[in-house]
């Protein structure tokens, strides 16, 4: 990066990107993303299949790495600010039929903060347990994880997300494939993380829902089509734009380079 | 040290005794034990084994306990991290390590050998990962290249080492059958030191493996060194392989890493007891296999040994108490005869509320209340009859007993409420909730009818059929 790119980070940005570009076997599924994230507001990621919203996610919490660009949150690189950076990965990213209970998986949310080679102590269960009550799963606490319904996995992974106690949560489709029921106790949640002043960045899928659900929107196909608050942003037209037509040049350039990496 | 649930400590002092016979052993004669005659063995030898009296059989099957050991409680992470098979390719590609080792030395240098063999190990792991990230080639076609070709490349190295003619050619066929005997107390103190090193660093990173093994991309963002972690648990399986080589062969000993996580997961839900049994179920093959071959030297130690923890995992498999097959069998057996019984009591009970209270009914038409078979209605009806929830009466018809009433009344409004909950809430046709609720009335626990009483406002009485007149059950 260049000598300035500190400057194009504010150190009250919950989130901000900066020219974040990401590339699979040298194929570009992310280009020149910027975006600043508002404090306290809930934002929705929304795009077709391919469109890069779980690789944004990842790229930004250093999974996936960045071709260029950066992110910092509050003005500081992820290594950093790790502890104030929760995450909530796709339910179907792991097997559950691994042997532990709910209160197990809950618990691996406060691994970050306990010292190398101790276990968990009964502070950090106690946490945990907590939070899985705040999910309305504490009666579930024993039980293993592959007896837990699909939308009660995704409670004990917000629970486990929860226990980190973090400013900024990042959620990778939390509302895929769950009951009604979890999808209200998921917005109460989101709600209540709200009013306590975090920031939450969401990708998201259904549109019906974007509207009722999010204060900002990130429409996004690669690159970012359109951004902000979501009665604004959240139009037809964007919406044409994001996911009707595909972006036939971007897609053949994507391919050139790809194709370019194999003959060099 | 806090109060640590779950976590294999106790692996530690299951190391103790064999620590304390290693160090009073004597150090004896390294004659081998194969050089012996096949016969059947005498009790005398029998007991000799058993209770580790000879050197030479106290050196193998205190090495090979200790090897199953440590396989079995690094295996519950390599098993979970489902890399199994990654085992496999890493132990057929220790061949050519070790039969170029031998043709360069043209002796048999064991340090060396087993370097060798953890080096041209390492490669192949390294391969695997390497072919992995070439497109359109998937993990299971990669191990199987790395596995053929680098066994395929140790064979013709080993070919050479047979021209030599130095007479070692022995030397280099027991890492690939295994041969416990030809193990000396050095090599068991490395195993040892090995199984020291696998339980140590399981007990102090069993945090991190866990939460490697379970989901990966939440470790990393945790700050878990998910990469130095992965290292650190791939390193302890190529020590654990290659000290195992000799005893159990290469082609084998895999399976000490895979066979007992696989059948510890049948017992528990709980790591950290899933790897204490997988730890004390690889221990237990090997200590019998290498018990059994000390008997009877002409046995295969590897093969006796991977015998017996498939016999622990076909037991596990079978009987293990919640997922075990007999118990699954016995769940769906048990619960269709309940079913078969409800139905019975349940057309007792629509019966009596066609006609009166206490009218017998006969077999007849029992058969036409619904389509079931004979026998199925004879063996729920005999059943009814046992639990005294009905009676024969002298006319061969028969009746509800009074309990039998109660019951029946129960199973019937369940029936009821559940085909009400269907129609009003689900919109399902009314000409179709009979069967549906068939499926579901069985299951229905106390809370969930407590819930259908709420959501129908059905406090009390038994709701009238929801089925036209004569739709019957």
């Amino acid at each position: 990066m260049t000598a300035n790119s500190a400057s194009d980070h504010d150190a009250a940005c919950p989130v901000s990107i900066h020219d974040l570009t990401v590339a699979y076997h040298r194929k570009p599924v992310l280009w020149d993303v910027d975006f600043a994230a508002p404090e306290g507001s809930l934002i929705g990621v929304v795009g077709p299949n391919g469109a890069g919203k779980s690789t944004l996610i990842k790229a930004c919490l250093n999974l996936v790495p960045a071709a260029s660009g950066s992110v910092r949150f509050y003005g500081k690189p992820y290594r950093e600010q790790r502890k104030i950076v929760g995450y909530v990965p796709q339910r179907e990213s792991v097997d559950w039929d691994f042997p532990a209970s709910a209160l197990d998986v809950v618990t691996m949310g406060r691994y970050g903060r306990i010292p190398w080679c101790l276990p968990p102590s009964r502070k950090d269960k106690a946490a945990a347990l907590q939070c899985l009550d705040q999910v309305g799963m504490a009666d579930y606490a024993r039980r293993q994880i592959s007896k837990l319904s699909g939308g009660q996995q995704q409670r004990v992974f917000l629970a486990r997300a929860l226990v980190q106690d973090a400013q900024i949560y990042f959620m990778d489709e939390p509302f895929a494939g769950v009951d009604a029921a979890t999808e209200g106790a998921i917005v109460e949640l989101l709600h209540e993380l709200r009013a306590r002043r975090k920031t939450v960045v969401i990708v998201h899928h259904d549109l019906q829902t974007v509207s009722a659900y999010f204060d900002h929107v990130v429409l996004l196909n690669m690159r970012i089509v359109a951004v902000g608050p979501t009665n604004e942003v959240f139009t037809d037209e964007n919406l044409q734009k994001t996911y009707g037509g595909r972006l036939t040049l971007l897609d053949k350039a994507a391919e050139a380079i790809a194709q370019g990496g194999h003959h060099k | 040290m806090i109060a640590m649930r779950g976590i294999p400590w106790a692996l530690v002092a299951m190391l103790i005794p064999f620590s304390n016979a290693m160090a009073q052993s004597q150090p004896g004669t390294h004659r081998s034990i194969t050089d012996t005659a096949v016969h059947w063995p005498g009790w005398d030898q029998v007991s000799q084994a058993l209770l580790l009296r000879d050197y030479n059989t106290r050196v193998v099957v205190i090495g090979a306990t200790l090897l199953g050991l440590a396989a079995g409680v690094i295996g519950t992470f390599a098993y979970l991290r489902k890399r199994a098979l990654m085992g496999d390719a890493l132990s057929h590609a220790t061949l050519p390590g070790i039969a170029l080792v031998f043709l360069i030395l043209g002796a048999k240098n064991m340090p060396l050998l087993l370097l060798g063999a953890a080096v041209s190990g390492i490669l192949g792991v390294l391969a695997v990962i390497g072919l992995r990230t070439i497109p359109r080639i998937k993990e299971d076609a990669a191990i199987g290249i790395v596995l053929s070709v680098f066994f395929g490349l140790g064979m013709v190295l080993f070919g050479l080492v047979q021209q030599l003619k130095t007479g070692n050619e022995a030397g280099i066929q027991s890492f690939i059958y295994g041969k416990a005997a030809a193990m000396l107390h050095r090599d068991a103190w490395l195993i040892g030191g090995v199984a020291v090193a696998v339980v140590a660093a399981c007990t102090l990173f069993y945090k991190d493996f866990r939460i490697l093994c379970f989901d990966e991309e939440f470790a990393g963002s945790q700050g878990c060194p998910v990469v130095v972690m992965d290292l650190a648990m791939m390193a302890l399986v190529v020590l654990t392989t290659v000290v195992g080589l000799q005893a159990v062969g290469l082609i084998l000993v895999v399976s000490l890493l895979i066979i007992p996580p696989a059948a510890a997961r049948f017992w528990t839900d709980d790591l950290g007891i899933m790897t204490l049994v997988a730890g004390a179920s690889g221990a237990a093959s090997a200590w019998f296999g290498a018990t059994l071959s000390a008997v009877m030297p002409r046995l295969p130690t590897g093969a006796i040994i991977v015998l017996c923890a498939g016999v622990m995992f076909f037991v596990s498999m079978m009987a293990a108490p919640r997922r075990g097959v007999i118990a699954g069998i016995w769940r769906g057996w048990s619960l269709s005869r309940r079913i078969g019984l409800q139905h019975v009591l349940r057309a007792f009970a629509e019966h009596e509320e066609r006609y009166a209270e206490g009218v017998g009914i006969t077999m007849q038409q029992l058969l036409a209340a619904r389509s079931w078979s004979p026998v199925s209605l004879q063996r729920s009806l005999q059943r009814a009859i046992r639990r005294g929830e009905v009676t024969r009466g002298g006319d061969g018809g028969f009746r509800l007993t009074s309990a039998g009433r109660v019951e029946a009344a129960r199973i019937l409004r369940n029936h009821r409420l559940w085909e009400l909950y269907l129609i009003r809430h689900a919109d399902i046709a009314p000409s179709h909730v009979d069967r549906d609720a068939d499926d579901v009335e069985h299951v229905l626990s106390e809370p969930i009818v407590r819930e259908l009483e709420r959501a129908l406002d059905e406090a009390v009485a038994i709701p009238p059929s929801p089925h036209a007149e004569g739709g019957g059950v």
